[in-house]
């Protein structure tokens, strides 16, 4: 009896705390309240993604065989099918005790369907929940990105630690970069259930613990340049348009083409919609701005230039001793330049706005292989921008002469391959927005500013290490290249002067990938815009979109589209092509025929 | 003669009753849940069966205990036959649904005899040691008790109830003691049981054959008890483990369970964790009279019956369980002092049976529901719903009563 009573005191007195609160987690059940996410803006306060109502259907589980038994009485109504029973059951083996999700975004018929026949359905509990809504869905896919419900390897984590089985969280671009702050934290309500799992109260059963809403997200994007960039993106056409603020390397715009409808992703993407975004061809969830690697182009010119002019080797008025006339031989090879007739003798600053290939092998020759991979690694073209998106790429790039070394074996290759990278071609992948990035150092005082959406990075060390002259005069010779150059059509009839540079990405694939990077007001610019359209053919096609942003940024009314009169001369068809009609700012004109003549087979040792 | 029911024993009664009313709102209390069961009316019943166990208590208040000598080998028989028919046509119920245990005419369980066979063992070890004029002293002239109780607990074994047939092993071991055999005997008689439970491990079953081997030369019986408690015990080591084996899963699972209860917290181990968990979050003073959440929610199970002490535990707290405790207990200090004070030896081992029966079942049922003890099924005397059992207590109380009036009227007591 003594014994008794001391095992009676151990209980009861001296353990009390332990067994009170194993009677409150048997009689509880902790109901999630899922803190509605941060909404995410632009710089002016305009939605990116905001939250809307919507319902969950869930089952607070008995036993196994007791929730299987009601799963397969809800399955009709829900329309679920034997795997989707499955998988409700495998999440319920994992967290038995929290209510097993069975719907994550039920349509309301479904919800007043199953109030209507409650009673059938032990344990049913319909929550409104907030729902992820992007307003501007497709618009804004690859700035947003997506969410979706947590899988087990992210549980597994740190980042992701403690997250409750069905939680979401962001999956990819800004949601998924910034998902700490914008997640919020999720509340608890509890419900007191029988032994068999029955709930026998719904509230008052224990305190509830609120849910804390997630932080709101400002970003610096422009909403309305963003919709523009979309509306105007030639119809059918991959690829991505990225703008900054080269002052600040604020990002004003990002949008890659295919894009996709992020909020098919919320409440579980559809199967046939997923094999979809999936199709390897286009792949619309990859972000090309970020995710893709294209050879320059011509667009590097621009930065064979500046290692020049930074050593000083040459002035914007130096010459090179031998003129262009169509090619230049090197060794045993011919080495084309893209005009068959010649550029003549040129200046640096001419040879930028023509673009002259024969100009540009001589000035990496001058600069030496050496030279041009360190100036090119130290200006950040092997690394990726660290720009505040997740699932950035870094360009593909030499990391000095063994390099070479590797690739072909020591002595096994010749200064030819200088040659391919003064011109953009040979081991040279960049992608949009590094080459963007490198305008931006361009278009302001030469220093870097990494670009950004939301939290400005450190400060950059990176510098073109130019003078101020030196600057304005290479953004002189890309004025050139609007005003008369290679990008001719692009100058609009208002008044703001923009510099750019086309590019034409060679491409195993088909034809090749058209850049145009372009910054403007020319003197004091604010916005930089970088362009790849894939299988544009050419460089200049892609022009017109960039310069009808930064028109548009700048204050040119949309309404002067219609005045644009843009022809545009290629760099490899004297003959002016019509890419972006002027007759309005919706319907763009597919690709011009295939009257082109053939491109130069990119030279060097490939 | 019959004894006029006003010179009753007031102290026995008082707790009897105490503890009765006790129980009758322990099973009140254990109907009231959120979830429907069966239990909610119970508590009526449980009314109805105390009246009748009053009834039969005043009837063996007025039985002479030489009338009661007298009919007890006769009752002993009807009780072998009626577990042996028991086994044959019993049925089961409640939580031990696939045993025989309960016996019925038409579909209509009457109740279950094994309660009933408890008490008539102890009236029937009462006539033999009572018949002797000292204790037994050898084993050899225990093997008729251990008969007496052996085949009745033999028959409940089969049933299968492990632990009423324990209750009679208790009983039998109680009331030898009491009968005068020393209690170095009743070690040797239980040793080969001590060995059994120790064969499982190897290490303790040898150290166990050395102790015994020492106590056999120290307490010096006769050569060939020594020699067969020696070959008992290395026996038992053998067939331990064939044993094991031919209990049915759930009495082993009860036991793997009592050791370690979190083996298996869905299944076997449900019983002691949910029982312990009402019990411990009862906390000091309880979570009220009905309130407790455990027993309301059905977590707790069985909890009219066998479990009917966790409710307590749970609703009333450390306080009512000592109060129920002590109520327990007063009433087995006034039992022995009824067993010291007898007019004779039947009477007195009557007494000390009776004590040694509800002892038995106090400290088990309660013991199971803090995991001091393994789970067996057998109920809280006066507070358990069951009519059976609850009759078998109030014989016992009324024929301790007669024996407390007897001594009184030969001046035993004085009270």
């Amino acid at each position: 009896m003594v014994v008794l009573v001391i095992a009676f005191f151990r209980a009861q007195v001296l353990e009390h705390g332990k067994y009170q609160l194993q009677s409150e987690t048997n009689r509880l059940r902790p109901i999630p309240l899922p803190a509605p996410r941060g909404i995410i803006t632009d710089r002016n306060g305009k939605i990116l993604a905001e939250n809307v109502p919507g319902y969950t259907v869930s089952l607070l589980p008995g036993d196994e065989s007791a929730l299987r038994e009601t799963l397969e009485r809800i399955a009709p109504v829900v329309k679920l099918d034997s795997a989707g029973i499955e998988r409700v059951l495998q999440r319920y083996r994992r967290a038995p005790y929290v209510p097993a999700l069975v719907v994550s975004d039920a349509k309301f018929v479904i919800v007043s369907q199953l109030e209507e026949h409650r009673l059938l359905f032990p344990g049913l509990l319909i929550r409104p929940e907030p729902k992820r809504y992007y307003p501007d869905s497709s618009v804004v896919a690859h700035l947003v990105g997506d969410i979706g419900e947590v899988t087990e390897a992210e549980r597994a984590q740190r980042r992701y630690a403690g997250m409750r089985l069905g939680a979401l969280l962001g999956k990819d671009g800004l949601e998924r970069q910034y998902d700490d702050s914008l997640r919020g934290a999720d509340g608890i309500r509890f419900v007191e259930v029988s032994a068999l799992g029955h709930v026998v109260r719904e509230a008052g059963a224990a305190p509830t613990l609120p849910p804390v809403p997630g932080t709101p997200l400002r970003t610096t994007i422009d909403l309305d340049l963003q919709r523009y960039i979309a509306k105007i993106f030639p119809a059918g056409h991959r690829g991505a348009v990225l703008a900054l603020n080269p002052n600040t390397g604020e990002i004003l715009a990002l949008y890659s083409a295919p894009s996709y409808d992020p909020n098919a992703f919320v409440g579980g993407v559809d199967p046939d919609y997923w094999r979809r975004l999936n199709e390897p061809e286009t792949h619309p969830l990859f972000d090309r701005a970020i995710q893709a690697r294209y050879p320059p182009g011509s667009t590097w010119k621009l930065a064979v230039a500046a290692m020049a002019l930074k050593r000083g080797l040459v002035t914007l008025n130096s010459h090179m001793p031998i003129p262009c006339r169509g090619g230049l031989q090197y060794g045993n090879r011919f080495f084309r330049c893209w005009s068959a007739e010649g550029h003549g003798d040129l200046s640096l600053a001419d040879a930028i706005a023509q673009s002259c290939d024969v100009y540009f092998y001589q000035l990496g020759l001058k600069i030496g292989l050496t030279s041009l991979l360190e100036d090119a690694n130290a200006w950040g073209f092997r690394s990726p921008t660290g720009v505040d998106l997740p699932g950035e790429i870094r360009p593909d790039f030499p990391s000095g002469p063994e390099y070479y070394d590797r690739l072909y074996g020591p002595r096994r290759w010749t200064a030819a391959v200088t040659l391919n990278l003064a011109i953009g071609q040979g081991e040279d992948a960049q992608t949009l927005v590094n080459m963007v990035r490198f305008y931006q150092m361009l278009a302001s005082d030469g220093r870097e500013r990494v670009p950004y959406l939301v939290r400005p990075p450190a400060a950059s060390d990176v510098s073109l290490g130019l003078t101020p002259d030196q600057l304005a005069g290479l953004r002189q010779a890309m004025i050139s290249v609007v005003e008369r150059g290679t990008a001719r059509g692009a100058a609009t009839r208002f008044n703001t002067v923009i510099a750019g540079k086309t590019g034409t990405a060679q491409n195993p694939h088909g034809p090749p990938h058209g850049w145009f990077i372009g910054f403007a007001p020319a003197d004091k610019p604010e916005i930089v815009v970088g362009a790849i359209v894939e299988f544009a053919r050419e460089g200049p096609y892609v022009a017109p979109l960039v310069t009808r942003v930064i028109a548009r940024y700048l204050g040119a009314d949309s309404t002067m589209a219609p005045e644009m009169q843009i022809k545009l001369p290629t760099d490899t068809a004297p003959h002016p092509m019509e890419l972006l009609p002027g007759n309005g700012v919706d319907t763009v004109a597919p690709p011009p025929p295939a009257d082109v003549p053939n491109a130069p087979t990119p030279p060097g040792t490939r | 003669m019959h004894p006029p029911l006003r010179e009753l024993d007031k102290s026995l009664p008082a707790t009897v009753g105490a503890l009765s009313l006790f129980g009758l709102a322990a099973v009140y209390s254990a109907g009231q849940t959120d979830v429907a069961t069966f239990a909610t009316a119970l508590w009526e019943k449980q009314l109805i069966w105390l009246a009748i166990g009053l009834l039969v208590a005043v009837a063996m208040f007025r039985v002479s205990p030489r009338l009661l000598e007298w009919a007890t080998p006769y009752a002993y028989a009807i009780s072998v036959v009626l577990l042996a028919i028991t086994l044959v046509i019993g049925t089961g119920a409640g939580t031990a649904a696939s045993s025989r245990s309960w016996i019925g005419i038409g579909g209509v369980r009457i109740g279950q005899p094994s309660e009933l066979a408890k008490i008539i063992v102890v009236l029937m070890l009462a006539r033999w040691l009572a018949g002797r004029r000292e204790g037994p002293t050898t084993l050899r002239e225990l093997v008729v008790p251990c008969l007496i109780a052996g085949v009745p607990a033999f028959l409940v074994f089969l049933e299968p109830d492990l632990g009423s047939a324990l209750v009679f092993v208790a009983i039998l071991f109680a009331m030898l003691y009491w009968g005068g055999t020393k209690p170095t005997t009743l070690v040797l008689l239980a040793s080969p049981v001590i060995g059994l439970v120790l064969a499982f491990s190897t290490v303790a079953w040898g150290a166990w054959i050395v102790v015994l081997f020492g106590l056999l030369l120290w307490w010096r019986p006769y050569v060939w008890e020594g020699l067969a408690v020696m070959l008992g015990n290395v026996v038992m080591g053998i067939v331990a483990l064939p044993f094991w084996k031919h209990l049915a899963p759930y009495q082993q699972n009860r036991l793997l369970a009592f050791l370690n209860p979190e083996v298996d917290p869905r299944a076997t181990g449900w019983h002691v964790i949910q029982s312990k968990v009402a019990i411990g979050s009862g906390g000091f003073l309880g979570k009220g009279f009905t309130l407790g959440t455990q027993k309301r929610l059905a977590f707790l199970p069985a909890q009219p019956t066998d479990f009917i002490f966790s409710v307590v535990g749970e609703e009333l707290g450390f306080v009512g369980v000592v109060v129920a405790l002590v109520l327990f207990t007063a009433m087995l200090a006034m039992l022995l002092r009824l067993a010291r004070r007898a007019t004779d030896p039947y009477s007195s081992l009557c007494v000390f049976g009776c004590a040694a029966m509800l002892f038995t079942h106090i400290v088990e049922n309660i013991g199971m529901t803090v995991n001091l003890l393994p789970i067996t099924g057998i109920p809280l005397p006066f507070f358990s719903y069951g009519g059976s059992f609850l009759l078998t207590c109030f014989i016992a109380v009324g024929i301790s009563l007669r024996v407390s009036w007897e001594s009184r009227q030969s001046g035993y007591i004085d009270l």
